[in-house]
């Protein structure tokens, strides 16, 4: 069988057919998108949000700046909240900035954006200039981008977190870079969020990085859950395997998902896309069944053959 | 933030999907339409009066300058730089390049361009394809034909003219003047290989061209032993 995303919709319905007959595994059944609490406070997020790297960046282009307000729409329809962002992402913080105006959507939005500069003076600027952009009164998540003069950064976040200026502090690292400094971060200050890149082909970080902040307590975002896409894609050439519909998921998409979400220290995966269709796909994926331990290894078996 | 920058690979740098970027190319052409016709016709009165006889470059170097200003400014500050946050630092380049072409234009024997030589035919060959081919991309590529880079409008095919003129220039600051129409061909090439374009070895392709016109040159006058 052959499944594009784009008949996602149809497939997914045999697969919730399917799943309803079948014990819930890891994080049992729900119709509504899953949420998992953040350690830190114990507020509840829904698991899957929405990036905006390359997706968002779209210039001042008034066509698909509607467009990209419509993949918010649909992604709060669908009950998503987390939309992440950075200064270093070209036009999406303003993009985000409107559509959030256009749908009114500041008050539905969990907003998660970077510092991004490594000028320590000029952080708190940045974050200022981002929020304008946002047109949020205050991010509930700003992280340290890519670990860039972190522990100037990391000061001024944990002085705006206690003076009340953002709800959470992050740091983020991606394509698997500086896992050891990184960890050491995670040990050494209290931090709300970490993000960093995890998928069923990339699982460098099963080993240190999720048993830490499991342990730590630490909330965790995945990025690149489809390797900008070039995972799909590929997995796209292969037809979807019969024991997907055990776990719910009716594209490789939300098969990828549902592998990042099965983990029990994932927090949040943070796929981007540009198209209505794909986001509700994605938001999802975080309902129904979630492969237990036994099936995630073969999951990750499967696709490590194709 | 330096010494973070050897954990990066050019892809990382990459900020927009190829269809934001030819989309950035079908807007500016939307808004500056009939203009093209102008420069393309600016950029072929100079290469046919080339071909007739040698010209001193003042004329010449004033419409290139003018030119590279109308790029930098129109296309690379109010546009590209919006999902290009690099091209904040490129954009001045492209200034840098026409005040380079104006002073070295005005003085006396600044600037003589002709098409004697092995590496004057190369030269406005390179021009000729820049004006003429370049536009015809998006039909090779099967883009929409309304993101056409085209002289004087897009800085890819300005940069490759230019390339092409100087080639068939002679004075002591040509070399220099190279410099940053050779560089952004590299840079144009290596973001669209980061885009998987298949046509990203195009403008490094007329950079090659350049040096390899140079270097026939440079045999070319060798003396007999």
């Amino acid at each position: 069988m052959t499944m594009s995303r784009r008949t996602f919709v149809q497939a997914a319905a045999a697969g919730a057919a399917a799943a309803s007959i079948l014990p819930p595994a890891a994080f049992g059944q729900s119709a509504a998108p899953l949420t998992r609490p953040i350690p830190s406070s114990g507020e509840r997020i829904p698991a899957v949000g929405l990036g905006s790297w390359i997706t968002f960046n779209v210039g001042n282009d008034p066509v698909r700046r509607d467009e990209c307000a419509d993949v918010i729409d649909a992604f709060f329809q669908a009950g998503g909240r987390m939309i992440d962002s950075s200064p270093m992402y070209g036009s999406s913080q303003p993009v985000i900035g409107y559509g959030l105006e256009k749908l009114g959507g500041q008050g539905k939005v969990f907003s998660a954006d970077k510092v991004w500069t490594s000028s320590a003076s000029d952080g708190l600027k940045q974050i200022e200039r981002s929020r304008g952009y946002w047109g949020v009164e205050r991010f509930d998540l700003v992280q340290v981008h890519n670990l860039v003069s972190w522990e100037a950064h990391l000061q001024t976040l944990f002085e705006m977190k206690a003076s009340g200026q953002v709800r959470y502090v992050g740091i983020t690292t991606s394509h698997g870079r500086r896992h050891d400094l990184f960890e050491r971060i995670m040990r050494a200050h209290p931090l709300d969020f970490v993000q960093f890149t995890y998928n069923v082909v990339d699982r460098e970080a099963e080993n240190r990085l999720l048993p830490l902040a499991a342990e730590r307590g630490i909330a965790v975002i995945v990025n690149r859950p489809f390797r900008r896409g070039a995972l799909t894609q590929r997995l796209e050439r292969e037809p979807l395997p019969a024991w997907a519909q055990v776990i719910g998921a009716g594209s490789w998409a939300q098969l990828v998902l549902k592998f990042i979400l099965s983990h029990p220290a994932v927090t949040v995966a943070i796929p981007a896309t540009t198209r209505v269709d794909h986001v509700r796909e994605n938001v999802a994926a975080a309902s129904g069944v979630f492969p237990d331990a036994k099936m995630r290894e073969r999951m990750a078996s499967y696709v490590h053959d194709l | 933030m330096m010494s973070d920058w050897w954990t990066y690979r050019p892809e990382d740098f990459l900020l927009f999907s190829p269809r934001t970027y030819w989309r950035t190319f079908e807007l500016h052409n939307e808004a500056l339409w009939p203009l093209h016709i102008l420069t393309v016709a600016a950029g072929l009165a100079m290469v046919l009066l080339i071909l007739r006889q040698p010209q001193q470059g003042r004329w010449i170097g004033v419409l290139l300058a003018s030119l590279w200003v109308f790029v930098a400014w129109s296309f690379l500050w109010n546009r590209y730089a919006a999902i290009n946050w690099l091209i904040v630092y490129l954009a001045p380049a492209f200034a840098l390049q026409a005040f380079g072409i104006l002073v070295t234009a005005f003085p006396p024997g600044g600037l003589t361009i002709q098409r004697r030589g092995v590496a004057g035919w190369i030269g406005l060959l390179l021009a000729v394809a820049g004006l003429m081919f370049y536009p015809l991309l998006p039909f090779l590529t099967g883009r929409p034909w309304t993101s056409a880079e085209v002289f004087g409008i897009a800085p890819d095919p300005t940069a490759i003219v230019t390339l092409g003129l100087l080639l068939a220039a002679h004075g002591r600051a040509r070399p220099f003047l190279l410099v940053i129409p050779l560089f952004w061909c590299l840079f144009s090439g290596l973001t669209l290989w980061t885009m998987d374009d298949r046509w990203f070895w195009l403008p490094i392709l007329a950079a090659v061209a350049v040096f390899v016109a140079l270097g026939l040159r440079r045999l070319t006058r060798r003396p007999a032993s």
